[in-house]
């Protein structure tokens, strides 16, 4: 038990001290985290927008591997990757592995199929007669997806906290294609399973900790954002 | 108001990635060195590379995995240079070809540890009347099973007991030093650490030390180059610079006195340049 308080009290210790090393954990982690996530959205919302109500081949498989993709284990997209990464790999060229930016490909391949599934489940959820009224109203396509998008955007904000949820909590991928390497990779998720490792117990725990509020944040802001429209709306 | 929040993303996006990209163009000179739980759980990197790092000019980016991985990842030249601890599985590697020089850097030893009660008794045994009497009583003995180097001395120490491991008191964690230590601490196992990483652990574990000091217990660690025949992308530069590196006398002596403050004796002795016969292999 006084290893959760011990790690409470680091966690404090930590945030207040303004200790450069969980500074820059911290500020990578959102970053990464953050970025993925707005690069899942930028691809899942189209992709998911088009499951839903375009009518195209091979629609349904799509959905049915974007429905996969929801419970992918971090631990395989990260090794995908790395072997795309390595300097013998396709891309090996680019030099990318164990840099953020490797770790926001592959927390953005985990986050995609999340997007494109809730985006898909929650533009199926509004009324079909939604659309046909709007095609009656004249809508052009755009006009009629994007009307669609706004009323379904409660759900849709969910979805991003999923996707957001995901990946920040996520360790395989961080793990592998970024190397939880000091002050370059390292991570809120890979710095606790290091700092557990080394049997720094409490540190771990403040990682941990950290961890949760971070996600709180972001989820209260979204969540903030979201109730706020389902207000006015 | 759907394609404004688009190009917020986007924007936001673009300007996230530019940070990102920013990083490498830092450091311009950045190796890989694989290596082991070992150096790394026991904090003997972050006491050298840094150092290295204000030296050289190069960044080091580091993969501690097992030996057997990390010589793996040197095969397939995704790593520059090696530090590693498997002798035999190294000197085979060298045979293949593509490594470049091997040399002496440190030792330590291995020690075998277990619950205080001792059930199998081995407390002050040599290493391969402890295997014997563990697998004779079928007490717990924790693994690493993960072909690093602790793993194969320990592989190592069955076959010269005679013994051939197998059934429930004989448990694989295929996971580094310090988790495999967890483990035997919470079932009460016995299992074979590096000195380094159990007295780095040790407050937090419920083992002691109940058998070390004989000669098959060494445990040594060289530095190993690549080469580009493993790999067009080797950079054989920055190997050559970190081997050099940590076989000259500052380093050799940063490792003498690591962990002297904190456990009041060395966790690791510097061998550089010495004759390894003598070390007693």
């Amino acid at each position: 038990m006084d290893v959760l308080f011990g790690g409470l009290a680091d966690a404090v210790r930590l945030l207040l001290s303004g200790d450069e090393d969980s500074w820059s954990i911290i500020a990578l982690t959102l970053r990464v985290s953050l970025t993925a996530t707005a690069i899942a959205l930028l691809l899942g919302l189209p992709l998911g927008a088009a499951v839903a109500v375009a009518r195209f081949p091979g629609r349904r498989i799509l959905l049915a591997a974007a429905n996969t993709g929801m419970g992918m284990p971090p631990v395989v997209v990260g090794l995908f990757v790395t072997v795309l990464l390595w300097r013998s790999g396709p891309l090996g060229g680019l030099g990318l592995l164990y840099t953020p930016t490797a770790m926001v490909i592959a927390q953005g391949a985990i986050a995609t199929p999340i997007v494109v599934a809730l985006v898909a489940a929650a533009l199926q959820q509004v009324d079909p007669d939604f659309r046909v009224q709007m095609q009656a109203l004249g809508a052009t396509p755009v006009r009629a997806l994007a009307a669609l998008l706004g009323e379904a955007r409660l759900p849709l904000l969910a979805g991003a906290m999923a996707a957001f949820g995901a990946v920040v909590s996520e360790v395989g991928a961080a793990q592998m294609v970024g190397g939880n390497l000091a002050g370059q990779t390292r991570v809120l998720t890979t710095a606790a399973v290091l700092a557990t490792s080394r049997g720094q117990f409490s540190l771990a725990i403040a990682f941990g900790l950290i961890l949760l509020l971070i996600a709180f944040g972001v989820n209260l802001s979204l969540t903030l954002i979201q109730q706020r429209q389902a207000v006015t709306r | 108001m759907r394609t404004r929040i688009l190009v917020v993303l986007a924007a936001v996006v673009t300007a996230l990635l530019a940070g990102c990209g920013s990083t490498p163009a830092e450091q311009p000179k950045s190796l890989i060195l694989a290596t082991t739980t070992s150096t790394q759980d026991s904090g003997l990197l972050d006491e050298l590379l840094p150092v290295f790092t204000r030296e050289s000019g190069w960044q080091v980016k580091t993969v501690a995995v097992g030996s057997g991985q990390a010589i793996e990842l040197g095969r397939r030249g995704e790593a520059d240079v090696l530090l590693v601890h498997s002798p035999a599985a190294e000197e085979k590697f060298v045979a293949e070809g593509s490594a470049g020089p091997r040399r002496l850097v440190m030792h330590n030893d291995f020690v075998l540890i277990g619950p205080k009660a001792d059930p199998a008794g081995i407390r002050g045994t040599s290493s391969a009347e402890a295997m014997k009497k563990i697998a004779g009583e079928q007490a717990v003995f924790v693994s690493r099973g993960d072909e690093s180097g602790t793993h194969s001395k320990e592989k190592d120490l069955w076959s010269r007991a005679g013994v051939t491991p197998g059934g429930s008191w004989y448990q694989s964690t295929g996971q580094g030093m310090g988790e495999t230590l967890r483990v035997a601490s919470e079932k009460a196992g016995y299992t074979l650490s590096d000195r380094a990483t159990y007295l780095t652990q040790r407050d937090t574990l419920q083992l002691e030390v109940l058998s070390e000091g004989d000669p098959g217990l060494l445990n040594v660690y060289h530095v190993i180059e690549m080469t580009k025949k493993a790999g067009d992308r080797v950079q054989t530069d920055g190997a050559k610079a970190f081997a050099d590196w940590i076989v000259a006398a500052p380093a050799q002596r940063l490792i003498g006195e690591f962990g002297r403050a904190t456990f009041g004796q060395p966790l690791f002795t510097p061998d550089a340049g010495k004759d390894e016969t003598k070390l007693g292999l």
